[in-house]
């Protein structure tokens, strides 16, 4: 009998685009809105989510054999505190000003509804190879999606991306975009924009399967 | 910081409320506002675990400080809600069974509500003292119920609104939060 | 039967338990006291980077800083490595010139502004009892109205300031008023559409230096070399 063990590859897509934390299955919303005011923001903290992520992942993959299942919860929490207090530390060693514009978010990884998910659904029934790599996807498909909005909302915000200008000094920035409410309206626009692609896509595929029984 | 408690108090619940200024408590804020009779209790259940939090981190804060150990205060801050929470759970469970088991799988999730690590946090950062982080807590509990109320208000009679099938779900939400947010901007400077 | 015995659900002994968790808080208590120790240098550098960057904008003369608390008692000490406020302490930049001689003041206020809290640092030049400048530290302000008020000329041209100390405050409160309505020197003039933030840059100087001032002027002798 074949079994069609997930490829490595699959593994990693499917963090990437099936299930695209931000985008599919909407969880770990809150520094998603919080800190795309920029594009360099949103990508550090993609960049640092991520390094969380694999990390958690990875120990909690090499461990899973000897957690006792009654305090599994409490036990990934804590590991997840450690890899982020980490990413606290190595951050402000690097740039105070990045660590200043983060804020509290950096620490707020903790609880990140991703990575928790994560661990209790796949790392922990799966060895550390492919729960690492899996984790890898889901991070770079969430560093995607801050991206997205990041992008977005600093060009119609500030007229920059990356801090480099792109409109010239006549442009009037829409403020509201880097404002709560505009993160509100960016997510909810590309979300509208995915449920569309998506639609558009079962209908090509029902009509193609339409197609095929009718010979 | 020289806030005043009554400061402090308008500001969580209205001018930087947590779930529409601070984006704290977006993953219930959007999960568990589809209907009023569970929106309600949601945000009472967290409003108490935000305060024990809140006490808690303040005890914890002063220890970790006299010992020098702030580079474990993360991992203490989140046990301790964590505990918080089962302590919750167990006694909702004893004393009122009917709204355990209204409330669910949402009950345990409080653990990964932003803003109840984020009370503690920002309390924390602001060096608030312990009348303070305790208003701190209650205001932003109550701002979370608030927006929480709200939404859940607006959604169900939304559901018997003409949506285009494209924008319902988290989308449409998302646009709602939006216009709230929008609208709670004009509370700023409320807190003087 | 014995098979009682096997219907019991499989519970992890206690003792296993324990060992486990233990060995779990012992890997990650290692991870995090390595991650501590191991950006620690670099962390306070930066930190020292910060501070020389924010006095020397503030107090333009200056060429080397000396840390001090100035307690709640009145008594002036010197900042340790890595020490911590004292309650009731506020903390503040002595900026020395070249010769050694006390170029300014500086320390850092915060205030409630439109989102989050503003922080800046403002300098208080001892001899002319004036609060010369400040630069913001750290702000969430609206950019293209809050943040207005490092570029907005008319704000700018409020300082300097006057803020003498008299007793245990100050002579006249630092007050934010409404955008031409001006009528003292220790008045702020706001930016009209930008009165939040112009108030809170108001209430964090007029906050610290109500506490600051009256403890620095017994000492303003022995400051004014450098140490």
């Amino acid at each position: 009998m074949s079994q069609t063990t997930v490829s490595t590859w699959e593994e990693f897509m499917e963090g990437v685009w099936r299930q695209n934390p931000v985008f599919v299955m909407v969880l770990g919303m809150c520094p998603v809105l919080a800190v795309t005011v920029s594009g360099i923001n949103a990508l550090s903290m993609g960049v640092a989510t991520t390094f969380v992520l694999v990390c958690s992942c990875g120990l909690i993959s090499l461990l899973r054999k000897m957690i006792p299942k009654e305090v599994r919860i409490a036990t990934y929490i804590v590991i997840i505190a450690t890899f982020v207090t980490v990413v606290d530390y190595v951050i402000q060693a690097v740039s105070l000003a990045l660590y200043d514009a983060l804020g509290a978010f950096i620490q707020l990884i903790v609880v990140n509804c991703i990575i928790l998910g994560r661990a209790e659904a796949h790392a922990s029934k799966t060895p550390p190879l492919p729960a690492m790599t899996n984790a890898l996807g889901m991070g770079i498909g969430f560093t995607i999606g801050l991206l997205a909005l990041g992008c977005v909302r600093e060009i119609l915000g500030a007229g920059t991306l990356f801090g480099l200008s792109l409109f010239g000094t006549g442009f009037q920035p829409w403020v509201v975009m880097v404002l709560p409410p505009g993160g509100f309206f960016v997510l909810g626009a590309w979300l509208l924009v995915f449920a569309a692609w998506e639609r558009r896509k079962q209908r090509k595929l029902a009509a193609q399967g339409g197609g095929v029984q009718h010979v | 910081m020289s806030e005043s408690v009554a400061q402090i108090f308008i500001n969580a619940l209205l001018a930087n409320n947590f779930v529409l200024a601070m984006f704290l408590g977006l993953c219930p804020f959007l999960g568990v506002s589809g209907k009023l009779d569970t929106a309600f209790p949601m945000g009472v259940a967290t409003t108490f675990v935000m305060l024990v939090a809140s006490l808690c981190a303040y005890g914890l804060n002063v220890l970790l400080t006299t010992f020098q150990l702030e580079f474990l205060r993360l991992i203490s801050y989140i046990v301790i809600i964590a505990s918080a929470v089962q302590l919750v759970e167990m006694v909702l469970k004893k004393y009122s069974p009917a709204l355990f088991r209204a409330l669910g799988i949402y009950l345990p999730l409080i653990t990964t509500n932003c803003a109840v690590l984020g009370v503690a946090l920002f309390q924390t950062a602001r060096e608030y003292d312990f009348l303070q982080s305790l208003t701190f807590a209650i205001g932003g509990g109550a701002g979370f119920t608030l927006a929480l109320v709200l939404m859940a208000s607006v959604r169900e009679r939304l559901q018997l609104s003409d949506v285009p099938s494209v924008a319902q779900g988290t989308a449409l939400s998302l646009m709602l939060a939006g216009i709230l947010s929008l609208a709670f901007m004009g509370f700023a400077g409320l807190g003087g | 039967m014995s098979d009682a015995t096997q219907i019991l659900p499989d519970m992890t002994p206690a003792t296993a338990m324990i060992r486990t968790l233990g060995l779990i808080a012992a890997i990650c208590g290692l991870i995090i006291v390595a991650a501590y120790q191991g950006t620690y240098s670099a962390v306070q550098e930066n930190k020292r980077i910060a501070v020389e960057r924010a006095v020397f904008k503030v107090v333009p003369a200056a060429k080397s800083i000396v840390e001090y608390f100035a307690l709640a008692d009145g008594e002036l000490r010197k900042v340790g490595a890595g020490e911590m406020a004292p309650v009731g302490a506020v903390k503040f930049y002595a900026g020395y010139d070249e010769a050694g001689k006390l170029a300014g003041i500086a320390a850092e206020g915060a205030a409630k502004g439109y989102s989050d809290f503003v922080r800046i640092l403002f300098s208080w030049d001892p001899v002319k009892n004036q609060v010369t400048g400040f630069s913001v530290v750290a702000s969430r302000e609206t950019p293209g109205i809050g943040d207005k008020i490092t570029v907005d000329n008319d704000f700018l041209a409020n300082f300097p300031l006057e803020a003498k100390p008299d007793g245990k405050a100050l002579a006249h409160e630092i007050r934010t008023v409404k955008h031409s309505s001006k009528t003292n020197p220790w008045e702020i003039d706001a930016i009209a559409g930008a009165t939040i933030t112009s108030r809170a840059v108001g209430k964090a100087i007029n906050d610290t230096a109500q506490m600051l001032l009256p403890r620095l002027a017994p000492h303003l002798e022995e400051l004014k070399e450098k140490p």
